[in-house]
């Protein structure tokens, strides 16, 4: 029977792309426009051409805030993708302890940033955070109000303690996707704990994988409100991430020209990373 | 229904810019028509990529090497953009 073909059927996603209008296409060409000009309000603007790419560019303030940005995603994927895979490799594969462990694994991901954040500013206080209290009560001195390392501490550990559940939960769709096959085959061969891990387990997680590592990435070098909350940026600019950063000085300070041009670079930059990552990945995995 | 984007602030140059993306995007979909299936390669950097793919690379790269070029030689960007047209033929010649 020959195949009838209908290009009409292309309308049908004409929604979608009035939505991707709305949504990304119209602000992000608007921050293009205000990228290249200066206001003061009320909806006068005046030409800069490139000045604050340039200024951007020179600017200590961003660099710092990005290297910031840089090394808490490194840290951030360097915990959470061993660990969930660990966690992950751990919870029962049947039985009851199925439903309670995926409960227990989603509870942290239904919790909003902002409230996360707050529980963790309590948590780590050393007069009323329980956390804070009895770290000190060990000899401690933690006090991620006043010392830089013990704020990025607290802001690493919150993230943990947020999103590892994600990697957790992506990876178990993986494990329990694997045919009992595999497993009878590996042990008719004799093959040790790390091989079945190695040979069966990592190549069938690939994909689930990649999705990890690719969400984990883009909100962590996104993140705002939990340190934000926790922190502030602070002590002094030592937890001042890009987003932070650009909403002082898009909100803060009201300069919108150049907020837009590091929204811009910032964009570019995720962009870059996250082609950089899906091809990587993707690609590895048809080459296996 | 008065129609009023005075809040996106439109200039001129960023104008062109939007349309000249614009036109390659109509560019890519008639060369799709015309020549269908994506043109998918392995190029030098040895793994498959599609026409798409090689635009895409394009205009990021070509985005890059303007913001290099204005972080490290300065404010006029016209040989940025010769450069930038150079990278993108080499893209779609050898990627």
């Amino acid at each position: 029977m020959e195949k009838t073909w209908n290009n009409r059927a292309w309308f049908l996603v004409l929604p979608v792309l009035v939505l991707v209008a709305f949504s990304a296409v119209i602000p992000l060409m608007t921050v293009v426009n205000y990228s290249v000009q200066d206001t003061f309000g009320n909806n006068v603007f005046f030409w800069a051409g490139t000045e604050w790419f340039e200024e951007l560019l020179h600017s200590n303030r961003f660099w710092e805030a990005m290297t910031r940005n840089l090394i808490f995603s490194f840290i951030i994927l360097a915990i959470e993708v061993p660990l969930g895979i660990f966690i992950a490799l751990n919870m029962p594969k049947k039985g009851w302890g199925v439903p309670v462990c995926l409960v227990l694994m989603a509870l942290p991901l239904l919790i909003p940033w902002n409230v996360v954040g707050t529980i963790w500013q309590v948590f780590g206080r050393n007069d009323i955070g329980l956390l804070g209290y009895y770290v000190n009560a060990l000899g401690i001195d933690y006090n991620y109000v006043q010392d830089p390392f013990d704020a990025w501490v607290t802001i690493i550990v919150m993230d943990v303690w947020h999103w590892t559940s994600l990697v957790v939960l992506l990876c178990y769709a993986g494990l329990v996707s694997i045919p009992d096959a595999f497993y009878q085959a590996a042990k008719i061969d004799g093959a040790s704990r790390w091989a079945v891990f190695r040979y069966i387990q990592l190549p069938k997680m690939q994909r689930v994988l990649l999705i990890a590592v690719l969400l984990r990435f883009m909100d962590s070098f996104m993140i705002y409100t939990e340190p934000f909350v926790v922190t502030g940026g602070g002590p002094g600019n030592s937890t001042t991430f890009l987003s932070i950063d650009l909403v002082k000085t898009a909100l803060g300070q009201f300069d919108l020209g150049p907020a837009a041009a590091m929204s811009l670079v910032y964009f570019l930059i995720i962009l870059l990373l996250s082609w950089v990552f899906y091809t990587v990945m993707t690609n590895y995995d048809a080459e296996r | 229904m008065n129609l009023d984007f005075s809040w996106m602030a439109w200039t001129w140059p960023t104008a062109a810019f939007f349309t000249v993306i614009a036109l390659l995007l109509v560019g890519m979909g008639v060369w799709e028509y015309a020549s269908p299936g994506g043109n998918p390669r392995v190029g030098v950097l040895r793994f498959e990529t599609t026409r798409g793919d090689r635009l895409f690379v394009s205009l990021l790269g070509s985005a890059f090497i303007h913001l290099a070029w204005l972080g490290l030689v300065g404010p006029s960007l016209w040989w940025a953009l010769a450069l930038s047209v150079v990278y993108a033929v080499g893209v779609f010649r050898y990627v």
